[in-house]
């Protein structure tokens, strides 16, 4: 065996520790999509190759019911908190420091900052307290809640996208009597268009991976997929849950590769 | 009267906050503002079937250390709430403490690799870190089950003949939470790793240090502000940690995040659940703050 050359940045162990924790991090993920293939009802014990529960999964009433009920919640806070975020963006950037700006700032990172499960709690007696007064039910608490604690995922990503944008074109576009809106619409926009398709991207996973907050604002009758699945825990664990937890895993995966392409590009 | 410059200042910045007003609007309805309703909330009276009686008491803040006892009236020491904080606060420490300790090496990995490699290898910390958390837990869960696959293993290759009990045991609430929020070490540990100077290793080693004094003596006072900086990500977290506990701790070892969901379950205290929520919040703004003096100082230090 020959010497590796003597290296100052190499500590003893250290890169042994390293891959065992990359192991770690992906073996338990690695095995829980592997068991989603058994063919017996054990997550622990193979029994052969097959398809049989993410068929189950397909056929579960409630299965597609939750996963429609968080398709719809993902995909509206996604769009009220990247218009939001957006125009904050476009308020917060490139402009002189203002009075009040660090305190909307905070307001917008606000969600970031407290544990999720005092927000649940908030909301939980806020809204229960407007069902008693007003009567109304609905999707919407959920999607108001959601709407909330996305817009700093979607904000992020907008705000450095247009930090990173050249000025001197759309005071180009000024001197060349472009009206304000027709500026913002012809050029800024499409400039922007990456950082907020970024941002949607982030809130929609965001909001579709969410448990805490959902599971405390929630009505009955009311699950989405990550609650429904918290909701399983209680019984007999099948894989079907692996199954399930499989193809929402690839959805995640998916959009964080498409996520990290379009904000990379941007570097260059 | 006023210059053309002030004008314009003033006119961005009314611009500015009039962009803003959306999303300060929907923050405010549905994060923000329901905060202080929730202060409101922990001063009432706590309804017999859950909800609150409209009425002033300080009953839920009395509740978070002392019971009433139900005969005669006296007031002690509420053992069980204490044992649920102190394992709240010891379980997050001691997964601050274990994230340190695997985090480090990790980062270090990462900040020495060849700049092409550095980037996949931060994708990797990255993805999990983004992923759900519940799919994570769950994926903890089915390794140290009963009938999980750790035993499964260990007794077919005839190491053990019952099965370890490991789920619904503080153990296994640290081991889930270690696992999950480990990117959150590792993350602000790499950025500050990555900005320091190899050159003054070798000056260690040129002044005859061995490894270990350049470790402690060099190297962590250096990246000191990133450790404060992931050691506050991965505590303040778990404190507040409600998934991993319920799932991984079962009934009987909660942590805060569950406690404070009892309140408003079977409990039927809101108030309660109420006050213990705003001590929450209050701790983790404490723990805030130091970490946003950690980055200032590291900030200032470049």
């Amino acid at each position: 065996m020959t010497k590796r050359p003597f290296s100052v940045a190499r500590l003893p162990g250290f890169t042994g520790t390293a891959i065992a924790v990359f192991l770690a991090l992906y073996l338990p993920i690695v095995i829980l999509v592997v068991y989603s293939f058994n063919k017996g009802n054990s997550v622990a014990v193979w029994q052969g190759l097959s398809l049989d529960w993410y068929a189950k999964a397909w056929a579960n009433t409630a299965v597609k019911e939750a996963t429609v009920r968080s398709l719809i919640i993902a995909v509206s806070a996604a769009l009220i908190s990247t218009a939001a975020a957006t125009m904050a963006a476009l308020g917060t950037t490139r402009r002189k420091a203002f009075k009040g700006q660090t305190f909307i700032y905070v307001m917008i990172n606000q969600p970031l900052m407290v544990p999720e499960i005092v927000t649940a709690v908030a909301l939980l007696i806020f809204f229960a307290w407007i069902k008693v007064t007003t009567g109304i039910q609905g999707l919407g608490y959920l999607i108001a809640a959601h709407s909330a604690f996305c817009i700093p995922f979607a904000y992020l990503p907008i705000r450095a996208r247009l930090e990173g944008m050249d000025l001197s074109l759309e005071t180009a576009a000024a001197d060349l009597y472009a009206s304000p809106w027709a500026t913002f619409r012809r050029v800024t926009l499409p400039l922007l268009a990456p950082g907020i398709i970024a941002g949607a991207m982030l809130a929609f996973v965001i909001s579709l991976d969410d448990v805490v907050i959902t599971e405390f604002v929630k009505s009955g009758g009311q699950d989405t997929l990550p609650t429904f699945m918290l909701g399983q825990l209680r019984r007999q664990l099948t894989p079907e849950i692996n199954a399930i937890s499989s193809v929402l895993l690839l959805l995640t995966v998916l959009l964080l590769t498409a996520f990290f392409l379009l904000t990379k590009r941007q570097d260059h | 009267m006023h210059s053309l410059e002030e004008r314009a200042n003033n006119r961005s910045a009314r611009n500015g906050w009039f962009l803003s007003t959306p999303a300060l609007v929907i923050l405010t309805f549905a994060a923000v503002g329901p905060l202080f309703i929730m202060l409101v909330y922990s001063f009432l009276e706590a309804g017999q079937y859950g909800n609150v009686e409209w009425a002033f008491s300080t009953d839920g803040w009395v509740a978070t250390l002392f019971t009433r006892d139900i005969f005669d009236d006296t007031v002690s020491l509420a053992d069980a709430h204490l044992t649920i904080f102190w394992r709240s606060v010891k379980l997050s420490l001691l997964t601050t403490a274990l994230t340190f300790a695997v985090g480090f090496p990790t980062a270090w990995f990462i900040a020495t690799r060849p700049p092409k490699a550095r980037a996949l290898w931060l994708f990797l910390i990255t993805i999990p870190f983004w992923t759900n958390l519940l799919i994570r837990t769950f994926a903890i869960n089915e390794i140290i089950r009963t009938e999980g696959v750790l035993n499964t293993v260990l007794k077919k290759l005839g190491l053990i003949e019952t099965p370890l009990q490991i789920i619904y045991t503080d153990t296994a609430v640290l081991i889930g939470m270690t696992y999950v929020y480990l990117p959150l070490m590792v993350l602000p540990l790499f950025a500050a790793i990555d900005r320091f100077d190899m050159r003054l290793l070798e000056a260690c080693y040129d002044l005859y240090a061995s490894r270990w004094r350049a470790l402690t003596r060099v190297i962590v006072p250096i990246v000191k502000p990133g450790i404060v900086a992931g050691s506050i990500l991965v505590f303040i977290p778990s404190l507040g940690a409600y998934v991993t506990p319920r799932i991984l701790g079962g009934g009987k070892n909660m942590m805060i995040g569950n406690f404070i969901e009892l309140q408003f379950g079977q409990g039927r205290n809101w108030p309660l659940g109420a006050a213990l929520s705003v001590v929450l919040l209050v701790i983790v703004a404490t723990a805030l703050l130091f970490y946003v003096r950690a980055v200032n100082r590291e900030v200032r230090h470049d």
